[in-house]
């Protein structure tokens, strides 16, 4: 795959797999979540009659053209109209409905966000806000479209469910899991290439954390996109004697606050990582639970984005400058560790 | 559910109506003063807008607020609520005495309404430019469902300034929700002066019917026509949402607040408590040449 490939296919662009729903590198589009989306919403929606969808013209990026396709009268596309869209699914959601709402997270959480904790959160609608392409995943298209600060934005709304899917079983299990759930959810979804971290459906609580690989040394605390980087990290360290354990931190708001503290039990050493800024995320909340927790003293530190502005760039040249890859996630727990 | 014109049930409606309006204003006055402070104009430029609606229009169950079926009633512009509770306790949502702890620490009566603890709310609002959006949902859920109910929403004229209106009335006119009908409290006023001097908002017809609404224009105070109107009103679930445009005087039925930008937000005290009592007893007085 070539980054100008990457970056076309987020708009459905000079991207024939997304019509013949071939990947590029042959594999099968089920572990690909760009493909699980829409269609796992579908599936959902031909058993249980609350389930629609609303975009605001994305319906090509995020793929609720395959919801469409097969429930085109529980489908709405408003337009380039994000706010009268999120509003729209609270009124939905009001009368019996759970919407999902879909559109890129710098504009779904960041444009919206009255709309979200006025509408959605403080009157408790069961409305999905799905923030796709979050974090720095829009590459070259620059702040506009990037979502670094969207996790931050929203834990500080009360009763906001916030989540990462992590990869497109993970995905499916959010979504799942979601359409019962009480009040409104952010959904927060990486570029849909993010790769597999579960070969199946995993079992999920939102709320409580899953722990991925077990260690001693260190826990590294991830979420999102940045699961699977933590856990290639974890094996390179785990070739130069560190043992590292491994949290998917897929729910931040609210936190697992029994698995932070676990952690600083069992290891003395937290590391967090997100694609994110670090002034108000995953790295924060964890944070503040060590330090009200009664958590005993460890080493920690939050890795993520710093407060600044990020540069354009293809997103791989970006993961890793920002030390967001596998590599540059080692680094961090080495100097950590030092 | 409307009467006929000319018929002694509708003189009787209108009385009944008449009474009711004043009913809201007069609750407006009492409930503002144990706050402390209310949006006296904004609730007594839509006083028989209410009125026609919660006595002659809406299909509602106050015994069953959540009834599926029944039609929603969104306020827009929330900080008129002052002027809504007194009719939802009225006609049966709950009991007239809970208001009398009106916006006291705990009670479920802010000076803009909270679904989560008002029956008879359908959607929290206070946030201006956000309920035409929600209406829109709430007709897509009817379509969606199948249900024959419609959606109403009350909207300030100076609301309109709000883009999202204009997000909410183009995904109206473009899905053609036919059982949407929004209704412009049209009192000329908004906090800084006239809503025209502000930030225009005429021609308000033809910005709706250019998104493609049907449009209708009246005395949002005469009564008789209020009831006309709605008893006219196209209801066709396909058809093109409507709008009325009611022609109103913030502050409608308190001379020293007609068309005064000063009472947006007020607290009547003393002697004008008093006299503001005795002016709305006596019911409504032709407006002024001068106003």
């Amino acid at each position: 795959m070539t980054e100008t490939q990457d970056q076309a296919e987020i708009f459905g662009g000079g991207a024939t797999e997304l019509r013949d729903k071939r990947s590029f590198d042959g594999s099968d589009v089920s572990s690909i979540p760009a493909f699980v989306f829409g269609e796992e919403l579908a599936d959902l929606a031909d058993n249980d009659p609350r389930v629609v969808v609303l975009t605001a013209d994305l319906a090509s990026a995020n793929r609720a053209t395959d919801f469409a396709e097969r429930h085109p009268d529980r489908f709405f596309n408003m337009g380039i109209a994000e706010k009268g869209m999120i509003t729209s699914a609270a009124g939905m959601a009001s009368c019996g409905y759970v919407p999902f709402a879909a559109t890129f997270a710098s504009f779904s959480a960041l444009l919206c966000a009255e709309q979200i904790r006025t509408d959605c959160a403080y009157p408790r609608m069961p409305v999905r806000i799905v923030g796709h392409h979050s974090g720095m995943s829009m590459g070259f298209y620059g702040t506009s479209h990037h979502a670094l600060e969207d996790i931050g934005v929203l834990r500080t709304f009360a009763e906001l469910t916030v989540v990462c899917a992590t990869d497109a079983n993970h995905l499916r299990a959010v979504l799942r899991a979601s359409v019962d759930h009480p009040g409104a959810m952010y959904i927060r979804l990486g570029r849909g290439r993010d790769p597999e971290v579960y070969p199946t459906v995993p079992e999920l609580t939102f709320g409580k954390a899953i722990r991925l690989r077990e260690g001693v040394d260190l826990t590294i605390f991830a979420t999102g996109s940045e699961v699977h980087p933590a856990l290639e990290a974890a094996a390179i360290l785990a070739d130069e004697g560190v043992s590292a354990r491994v949290v998917d931190m897929h729910t931040v708001a609210p936190l697992d606050v029994d698995e932070v503290l676990a952690a600083a039990r069992d290891t003395s050493a937290i590391l967090t990582v997100e694609e994110h800024n670090v002034t108000n995320g995953l790295g924060t909340a964890v944070a503040e639970t060590l330090l009200m927790g009664g958590a005993p003293a460890v080493r920690f530190a939050k890795h993520g984005v710093p407060d600044e502005y990020i540069p354009v760039g293809p997103p791989a040249a970006l993961y890793a400058k920002y030390r967001l890859d596998a590599s540059g996630v080692a680094i961090v727990a080495r100097e950590l560790l030092r | 559910m409307i009467p006929p014109t000319g018929t002694p049930e509708r003189a009787a409606a209108l009385e009944r109506l008449t009474d009711r309006a004043k009913f809201i204003r007069l609750e407006t006055v009492r409930l503002s003063r144990i706050a402390g402070a209310g949006h006296y104009t904004s609730s007594f430029s839509a006083a028989e807008l209410f009125a026609a609606l919660y006595y002659s229009v809406l299909k509602y169950q106050s015994a069953e607020p959540r009834w599926a079926d029944r039609d929603r009633f969104v306020l827009s512009k929330g900080h008129a609520a002052i002027g809504l509770y007194p009719v939802l306790a009225d006609v049966g949502f709950f009991a007239p005495s809970v208001l009398d702890d009106y916006t006291r620490l705990g009670s479920p009566f802010g000076d803009h309404p909270d679904m989560k603890k008002i029956p008879g709310i359908d959607f929290s609002s206070g946030s201006l430019g956000h309920g035409l959006s929600i209406a829109v949902g709430m007709a897509f859920a009817g379509r969606v469902g199948d249900r024959p109910y419609r959606t109403f929403c009350m909207l300030g004229d100076g609301e309109l300034h709000e883009g999202q209106i204009w997000e909410a009335a183009n995904a109206a006119g473009h899905y053609r929700l036919g059982r949407l009908v929004a209704i412009v409290d049209r009192n000329k006023l908004c906090i800084d002066g006239f809503t025209d001097d502000v930030m225009s908002v005429e021609p308000i017809e033809d910005r709706f019917a250019a998104f493609g609404w049907q449009t209708h224009r009246v005395d949002g105070h005469d009564l008789d026509a209020l009831l006309d109107l709605f008893s006219g009103l196209p209801d066709k679930p396909d058809g093109p949402p409507q709008l009325i445009v009611a022609d109103t005087v913030k502050g409608r039925g308190v001379q020293l607040m007609e068309y005064n930008p000063d009472w947006h937000v007020g607290n009547l005290v003393g002697a004008d408590y008093d006299n503001v009592i005795v002016e709305q007893q006596a019911g409504l007085r032709p407006l002024e040449a001068t106003k």
